[in-house]
């Protein structure tokens, strides 16, 4: 296996530079203290021996960073996409307002239901709150929302300033919980929280748990149900799954959090198992019910067609029933039937092409798969909030370092109810699905499928992702909005996996084939023939297809007095 | 403080104590976006990460470019002890990474409420700063429940002014202050400059800095915004050009040079529509001593010949406008003048005495034209059924209004999310309004053609 990251340079020339060179290069601009920390979270791969990743450590503050705060974990990621709750941001008008239909989390209300997503309710605090304290507004803006809508349910998410006042968020929801006589629970989700959003992810799952599921014991009427964790349905994916699976027989009754209803996760804890998308985002909550309900729980992934069948063979086979069996064989592959010819096809024209992908919790490592169906090849990854299980799998959680910012966030106690919880598979049953090569509660992580030499890159910076352009010249990248322009303005394409660009679904057969011909497309559309970028002009980096340091471009006359500073190695800190 | 006005006002207004869907955004993305328009500027925000990430993010969406903002990455014990070590780490590591010309730092809620004393941080930077040479930074206070984010704008001009302008020898140059404007909306200010011959400092000028063209070389800042030096030289240029109607009497970048250095300053509304644009004219003529420039009395000229064109598809049409207090002023003056009938015109700021500068600046508004401002969407919505607009004119924010109406939106100011080109809106000048004026009349029309059982093709 090729140790060393490949490019070529304009001349068709191939060479190649060890990751540990590329990360040498990133760091060069980083004052001393800096570097160190940045050199734990870029590092190159080995599946084999698993080096640390210093993942879900604090950002260093003046690093371009993408990651977001508690709030935008909390609100906008796991609990906003429920859309027939009514979401009240209490603090100034900001925070609502970015979160406000920001992500797309599509919802396709049943004719005539409840849908408040297109609502942003804020209590916009304004100085005399800050100073006399926001309680009262808070009550009062809860009271007006039940007043005008009377939702189901109504959540409160507290921002910054909140934290600091000390508004008693969680009182003012006991209080009107028991005066309005509707489910009303608040989160202590100030951004300042935890080191990323994954924060608020975390106390997300605590709140849903607490205050929504198990709410509703209502036995399902379908034999086979499941849950499908960590699904947000972003550009429509969560359908697919849910259709390819009602195509086999299996029902998902909640999908947490995509598309999905209040009813629908109060009544989650009846289905026979939990499978789980994204990792990082929801594994507390599979944790919690299998504790308290009993109900078991494996990683799944529909990101990719070959991915999506073995998913598909994995949750049929749990529920070891062989008509359930046959049934999905049938489908996948009639699926694959329809797949396989497009897939050749772009196959053909986007073999051996280089992807970067620098994105979530989990997107990184799933999205591999499609790339890898396609013929491309991953040359580096990264998360932008995960933490080292994601990267080294589940076996690091014994030996985790718990740190102040992780001790921050609740940890829920949580036991076995004493009347409903209910093993689905008794440990005979367990033992042999495990024989079978079964692995409950597991995550192996991204970088056991990832080869050796590939470049890891936790929380990538702007400036790091230009110093990786520069030096590897990827043909494609998947990131989000705050990086795609610049990764454009360099004459490379970029998928943005948060959003998908406003296209999707990828998941499941159908969106694979979406996102294959996408990807083709992308990769040759003309445009990019009018885009010189800078290794094609600049005479250094065409000769020298090894490092090519820029030189500073001549600078403009300037009175004396502002002159930049010279770029040092030990500013501050 | 409320003054016994503003306290007399809230009487009068019934609002809903919590605010659905916000027609403001918050203060420090107006700093950011103002700081993004200096040359060789970084802007840094002093707080959360979420703040500078969820600003990014949307000023990304709207200008489709890159846009770095940096910041001090609060955490639960720098909101407790305070944020002074992680700022001063962050201004270090900026300055290492990016070699910026100079560093333009806004505060947020969490620094704010617990009362972060920047500007000794700053001297303790400063002091102890290991770069010789270290850039020039300049900080502004703009906690987001205290104004929006055109008050966040304001006072970063403002506080770039103060920091930077010095007294000199007089110079030709003026100086013009144009506001929350978009990029097309700057370059067309500094063409019309150019075509009075005017040499003209604006500031911002994120013309280029938020509509650039693809690299041909490795950039660490983006190219353009106003050069500093520029910014030294507002000290003495012969007048400033200030656009807003509403910072009548606020300390604003423009009233600081009158006051400092005694800069005669013309504060007009923003120059939308015929008359407004008259009057931005008039300074200009007024300022070099000569006759509007052909090309200019020709784009007026062919204006007017539009409306004449145009105002039997329009004519008594009625409009919803809404958006910032000054674009909306602006808006309202221009539709006026078109025979479209602004039924509301809406802010979700706070502005005292703005029907008066609305009425000022559209002296045929019918009496019965509401102006309101701290309004949110749902209040204009609720409007909205009363009052049974053809059109709505706004951000993209006002979609949800325009679909449940069933009318057109004329997506103008900010945010412009759902289409492309938002940065290249122009609403200035004789060519804004024109360009305004077609894209309503055609917005109208096309309703009427879509909504037609024949669908004539010949309207």
């Amino acid at each position: 296996m090729p140790t060393d990251i490949e490019m070529k340079n304009p001349d068709g020339i191939a060479s190649s530079i060890p990751a540990e060179k590329i990360k040498e290069e990133m760091l060069k601009a980083y004052p001393a203290k800096t570097a160190k920390k940045r050199g734990k979270q870029i590092l190159s791969n080995d599946p084999d021996t698993l080096p640390e990743v210093g993942a879900n450590s604090r950002t260093v503050p003046g690093i371009m960073t993408q990651r977001g705060c508690t709030y935008a974990g909390c609100r906008g990621v796991v609990i906003g996409p429920i859309h027939d709750i009514l979401h009240i941001t209490h603090g100034p008008i900001g925070c609502g307002y970015y979160s406000w239909m920001t992500r797309r989390n599509l919802v396709r209300p049943e004719p005539g239901a409840t849908n408040y997503l297109q609502y942003c309710m804020s209590t916009d605090m304004t100085e005399e709150q800050i100073v006399f304290g926001g309680e009262k507004k808070l009550k009062q803006a809860i009271q007006e929302a039940y007043d005008i809508f009377k939702p189901k349910a109504i959540t409160i998410y507290a921002t910054c300033p909140v934290g600091l006042i000390g508004d008693d968020v969680h009182a003012v929801a006991r209080e009107m919980k028991e005066t309005l006589g509707i489910n009303v629970f608040a989160f202590s989700c100030e951004g300042y929280k935890g080191v990323s959003q994954s924060a608020g992810h975390h106390i997300a799952n605590n709140g849903v748990f607490k205050h929504m599921v198990g709410l509703d014991n209502t036995p399902s009427e379908h034999p086979f149900t499941i849950n499908m964790l960590g699904e947000y349905n972003i550009g429509g994916d969560a359908w697919e799954i849910d259709a390819v699976l009602k195509n086999c027989g299996i029902h998902v009754t909640a999908t947490l959090s995509g598309d999905v209803k209040y009813d629908d996760i109060c009544r989650a804890h009846n289905s026979a198992l939990n499978v789980v998308m994204c990792h990082r985002s929801i594994n507390y909550m599979a944790e919690m019910m299998e504790k308290k309900f009993g109900i078991p729980w494996f990683k799944v992934n529909f990101i990719g067609a070959d991915a999506t069948a073995k998913s598909m063979r994995k949750i049929a086979k749990y529920f070891e029933n062989p008509a359930l069996i046959a049934r999905t064989e049938e489908v996948i592959a009639m699926e694959m039937a329809k797949l396989r010819p497009i897939r050749d096809a772009v196959k053909a024209r986007c073999q051996g092409k280089k992807v970067a992908l620098f994105v979530g919790g989990s997107r990184a490592h799933h999205y591999q798969e499609l790339f890898r169906d396609i013929g491309m090849e991953v040359i580096s990854a990264g998360y932008e909030f995960a933490h080292r299980d994601d990267y080294e799998g589940r076996r690091v959680l014994p030996n985790l370092k718990v740190d102040a910012d992780s001790r921050n966030i609740e940890e829920l106690t949580v036991e076995a109810d004493p009347e409903r919880f209910n093993p689905r598979k008794t440990e005979e049953m367990r033992r042999s699905l495990e024989e079978s090569g079964f692995c409950f509660s597991d995550y192996t992580g991204m970088m056991a499928d990832m080869r050796k030499g590939a470049l890891i890159i936790d929380d990538i910076s702007h400036h790091e992702m230009e110093k990786l352009i520069e030096l590897t010249k990827p043909d494609i990248i998947c990131s989000g909005i705050k990086d795609k322009f610049i990764i454009e303005k360099m004459g490379i394409p970029c998928k943005q996996l948060h959003s998908y660009d406003y296209g999707g679904p990828y998941a499941s057969f159908s969106g694979a084939i979406n996102f294959y011909q996408e990807v083709d497309r992308m990769l040759h559309t003309k445009i990019w023939k009018f885009v010189v970028p800078p290794w094609q002009k600049d005479p250094r980096l065409k000769a020298r297809p090894t490092i090519a340091q820029k030189e500073k471009a001549p600078k403009k006359e300037e009175p004396q007095s502002f002159k930049r500073p010279a770029a040092s190695g030990q500013a501050g800190e | 403080m409320n003054t016994v006005l503003e306290q007399e006002e809230e009487k009068e207004m019934k609002h809903c104590t919590a605010t659905r869907n916000a027609c403001k955004l918050c203060t420090p993305l107006g700093a950011c976006l103002a700081f993004r328009g200096v040359e060789g500027c970084i802007p840094f925000l002093h707080g959360s990460q979420g703040c500078a990430t969820y600003i990014r993010r949307y000023l990304i969406s709207h200008f489709r470019e890159p846009m770095d903002v940096a910041s001090s990455n609060f955490h639960e014990e720098s909101a407790i002890f305070g944020g002074g070590k992680n700022l001063k780490a962050g201004l270090a590591n900026v300055s290492a990474q990016y070699e910026p010309e100079m560093i333009g730092l806004a505060t947020t809620c969490l620094a704010e409420t617990i009362g972060e004393n920047v500007p000794l941080i700053l001297k303790e930077y400063r002091d102890n700063c290991a770069v010789e040479d270290a850039p020039p930074i300049v900080s502004v206070s703009t906690p987001s429940y205290r104004g929006t984010h055109m008050d966040g704008f304001h006072e970063t001009v403002r506080a770039l002014v103060g920091h930077f302008a010095e007294s000199g020898r007089r110079q030709e140059r003026v100086a013009i202050f144009p506001g929350m404007v978009s990029a097309e909306d700057l370059r067309h200010l500094k063409e019309i400059c150019r075509e009075f011959g005017l040499p003209a400092t604006l500031l911002p000028d994120y013309s280029e800095t938020m509509d650039g063209e693809t690299w041909d070389s490795y950039q660490k800042m983006p190219s353009g915004g106003t050069p500093i030096h520029e910014i030294v030289g507002l000290g003495s240029v012969r007048m400033s050009i200030e656009f807003g109607r509403s910072l009548v009497g606020r300390d604003s970048a423009g009233a600081f040079l009158e006051k400092q250095f005694q800069v005669p300053r013309r504060l007009l509304g923003l120059p939308i529509g015929i008359r407004e644009t008259d009057r931005f004219m008039e300074v200009l003529e007024t300022a070099t001593g000569r006759c509007k420039p052909a090309a200019l009395r020709q784009q007026r000229g062919r204006l007017v010949d539009a409306l004449i064109d145009g105002h039997k598809y329009v004519f008594g049409k009625r409009a919803i406008v809404c958006g910032d207090a000054d674009l909306a002023t602006g808006l309202a003056a221009f539709l006026s003048e078109t025979g479209i009938f602004p039924v509301l015109c809406a802010t979700g700021e706070r502005r005292v005495g703005w029907e008066k500068q609305v009425r000022e600046a559209a002296p045929d508004l019918p009496p019965e034209s509401q102006v309101c401002d701290r309004l949110d969407f749902a209040e204009i919505e609720e409007r909205a059924e009363e009052l049974k607009p053809d059109i709505v004119i706004g951000s993209s924010k006002g979609y949800r209004l325009a679909r449940k109406m069933g009318v057109p939106l004329i997506r103008v100011g900010f945010p412009i999310h759902d289409r492309i080109g938002g940065q290249r809106v122009l609403h200035l000048g004789y060519a804004g309004a024109q360009q305004l004026y077609d894209r309503t009349v055609n917005a109208l029309m096309e309703k009427k053609q879509t909504d037609s059982t024949v669908g004539y093709s010949y309207l």
